[in-house]
C-alpha cells in the first residue's frame, strides 16, 4: 500500500454511458503495487479533490483501469479526463472480493449500476479459471437500458446465466424489466453451495441478500461491497466507519453475516 | 433447490405445497408452447387463467394512448403468470406477450378456485403462495420508486 500519491497519465478513455466513463491509466514513474478484485485506489483530480475509485480491471503493465461515474465534483472531473491528463493515485486499499472462499462452489455475481465496476475483475479472475469453479451466474441491473456497463461483455460471461435488467425499458429494449432480484428465482446455482459477490446502491444490497438468504445461501457466504465517504483511507480518521467497522480497512468487502445488523442500523 | 435449467417447471413456486396437494393442482395444468409475440391477455378481459412459466420470458404491458404498449415488468422461467383470477373483480389489469418462445403450464382459474375450496389446505397454501408472489412484485415497485440508479439517490451523506 503506498500512502503518498504516485503520479499517473490517463493513455486511454472509453466512454460507457451517458455519465460513466472507463479511464486507463499509466504510472508516470514508479507504479503502485498490484491491486486484488474489489480494491480501491484514491484517485487524486488535480485542484479538484481525492475519491475513492476500485480498480474495474486488472493489468500486468502497472496500468490501472478506473470506471467513473460522474456524481459530483470529484468524480465529474475525472471522468472529464482525456489522454494526457494528469492524476495522482494511492493505493491498494481495503479488503476485496475473497475468490479463493468461491472456489469450487457456484458463484452469484450481483451488480446494481456502476456496482458492476468492482466486479469486473472477480469476473475476469472466475472465468480465467472457470474449472476451479462450479456454475457462474451474472446477473446485472441498471437504469435504462443506455445506462447498462460493459454491456458488450455480458454475452461472455453466460456461464450458464448472465442477465441484465433495467427499471426503465427504452422503446426498443427486448431485455429483461424490473429489479435485480427478480432474477434470481432464475438464475443456476445450488444455494448450499454458492458463494454470491454483491455491489450496488445500499437497499438492493439489502434486498439481494434477504432474497438469498430465503432461498438458503448462508450470509457469510454473501460478500458485499459497502461504500461510505472516505478520506485517509488508511484506518486513520474515521470517515468510513460503520459500527465498528473501518470501511477502507475491514471493508469495503464484509461477509453479510457481519454488515446485515450494521445497515438495519439507521444512522450508522 | 437447484437449477431452473434442471429443476422441473414451477419447482421452486411451488415447493412450499405439500406433495399431495402439488400433485393435485398440478393434474390440472396442461402444458402450452407459446411462439415470441403472442398476446397472452389483453387489459380488461376476464382473468380465467393463469400460468407457471417453465422457460422463456412474458413482459406485462400498459397501453398509454400516444405512446403505444409500455412494458412494466417482465416475468421469467418459474414465474406465477397471472393473479388477478385470485380476486374480484377478476379481471387483467395489464397486457401480456412472450418476448420469446414460452413454454408453460396453463391452469383454469375456476378449476383451480374449485378445487381450492373442496380442499381448504390447498387453498391457503395456494393463497399464501400467490400472496408471497404478489408481494415480491410490491417491493420491486417499491424499490423502483426509489430511482436507486439516479443521481446520488443511495451515496454516502455528503
Ligand atoms: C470503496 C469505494 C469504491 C468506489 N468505487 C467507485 C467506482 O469504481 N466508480 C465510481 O464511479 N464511484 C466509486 N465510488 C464512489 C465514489 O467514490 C463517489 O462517487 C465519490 O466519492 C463522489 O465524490 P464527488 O466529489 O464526485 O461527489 P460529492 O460532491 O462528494 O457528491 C455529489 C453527490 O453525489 C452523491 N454521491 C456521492 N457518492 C455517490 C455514489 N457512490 N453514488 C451515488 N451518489 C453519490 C452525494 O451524496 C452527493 O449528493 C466508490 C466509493 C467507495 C467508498
Ligand atoms: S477513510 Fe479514514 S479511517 Fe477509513
Amino acid at each position: 500500500m503506498t500512502l503518498t500519491p504516485l503520479p499517473y497519465r490517463v493513455v486511454d478513455r472509453r466512454e460507457e454511458t451517458r455519465d460513466t466513463a472507463t479511464l486507463t491509466l499509466a504510472p508516470s514513474g514508479e507504479p503502485l503495487a498490484p491491486f486484488a478484485p474489489g480494491q480501491f485506489a484514491m484517485v487524486y483530480a488535480f485542484g479538484v479533490g481525492e475519491i475513492p475509485v476500485s480498480v474495474s480491471r486488472i493489468l500486468d503493465s502497472g496500468r490501472l483501469v478506473h470506471t467513473v461515474r460522474a456524481v459530483g465534483a470529484v468524480s465529474r472531473a475525472l471522468h472529464g479526463l482525456g489522454p494526457g491528463a494528469h492524476v495522482a493515485v494511492r493505493g491498494p486499499f481495503g479488503r476485496g472480493w475473497d475468490t479463493t472462499a468461491a472456489r469450487g462452489r457456484d458463484v452469484l455475481v450481483v451488480a446494481g449500476g456502476i456496482g458492476l465496476a468492482p466486479l469486473r475483475p472477480l469476473l475476469d479472475t472466475v472465468l480465467a479459471e472457470p474449472e476451479a469453479y462450479g456454475r457462474l451466474n451474472v446477473l446485472a441491473g441498471a437504469r435504462s437500458p443506455d445506462d447498462l456497463l460493459y454491456g458488450d461483455e455480458i454475452p461472455s460471461w453466460r456461464r450458464p446465466f448472465a442477465q441484465a435488467t433495467v427499471d426503465r425499458p427504452s422503446a426498443g429494449w427486448k431485455g429483461r424489466v424490473g429489479i435485480v432480484t427478480g432474477l434470481i428465482g432464475e438464475a443456476r446455482f445450488r444455494p448450499p453451495d454458492t458463494t454470491a459477490f454483491v455491489c450496488g446502491p445500499e437497499v438492493m444490497i439489502r434486498a439481494t441478500a434477504r432474497t438469498l438468504m430465503h432461498q438458503g445461501v448462508d450470509a457469510a457466504r454473501i460478500q458485499v461491497s459497502l461504500e461510505r465517504n472516505m478520506r485517509c483511507a488508511t484506518g486513520h480518521c474515521g470517515h468510513c466507519q460503520l459500527g465498528p467497522l473501518l470501511l477502507c480497512r475491514d471493508g469495503p468487502v464484509v461477509g453479510y453475516d457481519r454488515a446485515e445488523s450494521l445497515l438495519t442500523v439507521r444512522e450508522l | 433447490m437447484t437449477t431452473s435449467a434442471e429443476r422441473p417447471c414451477g419447482a421452486r413456486l411451488l415447493a412450499a405445497l405439500p406433495a399431495d396437494e402439488r400433485e393435485l393442482l398440478v393434474s390440472l395444468a396442461r402444458t402450452v408452447a407459446l411462439p415470441a409475440g403472442t398476446r397472452v391477455f389483453e387489459e380488461g378481459e376476464e382473468a380465467d387463467r393463469f400460468w407457471i412459466l417453465c422457460s422463456g420470458t412474458v413482459a406485462l404491458d400498459i397501453h398509454i394512448p400516444g405512446r403505444g404498449s409500455a412494458v412494466v415488468e417482465t416475468i421469467g422461467a418459474d414465474g406465477l403468470l397471472g393473479w388477478s383470477w385470485l380476486c374480484p373483480p377478476r379481471q387483467w389489469h395489464l397486457g401480456a406477450e412472450t418476448r420469446e418462445p414460452v413454454l408453460a403450464w396453463e391452469f383454469d382459474a375456476a378449476a383451480v378456485r374449485a378445487l381450492c375450496a373442496e380442499r381448504p389446505a390447498l387453498g391457503l397454501a395456494l393463497v399464501t403462495l400467490v400472496a408471497e408472489t404478489i408481494g415480491e412484485r410490491l417491493r420491486a415497485t417499491r424499490t423502483r420508486l426509489l430511482d436507486l440508479y439516479g443521481p446520488s439517490a443511495d451515496g454516502p451523506a455528503p
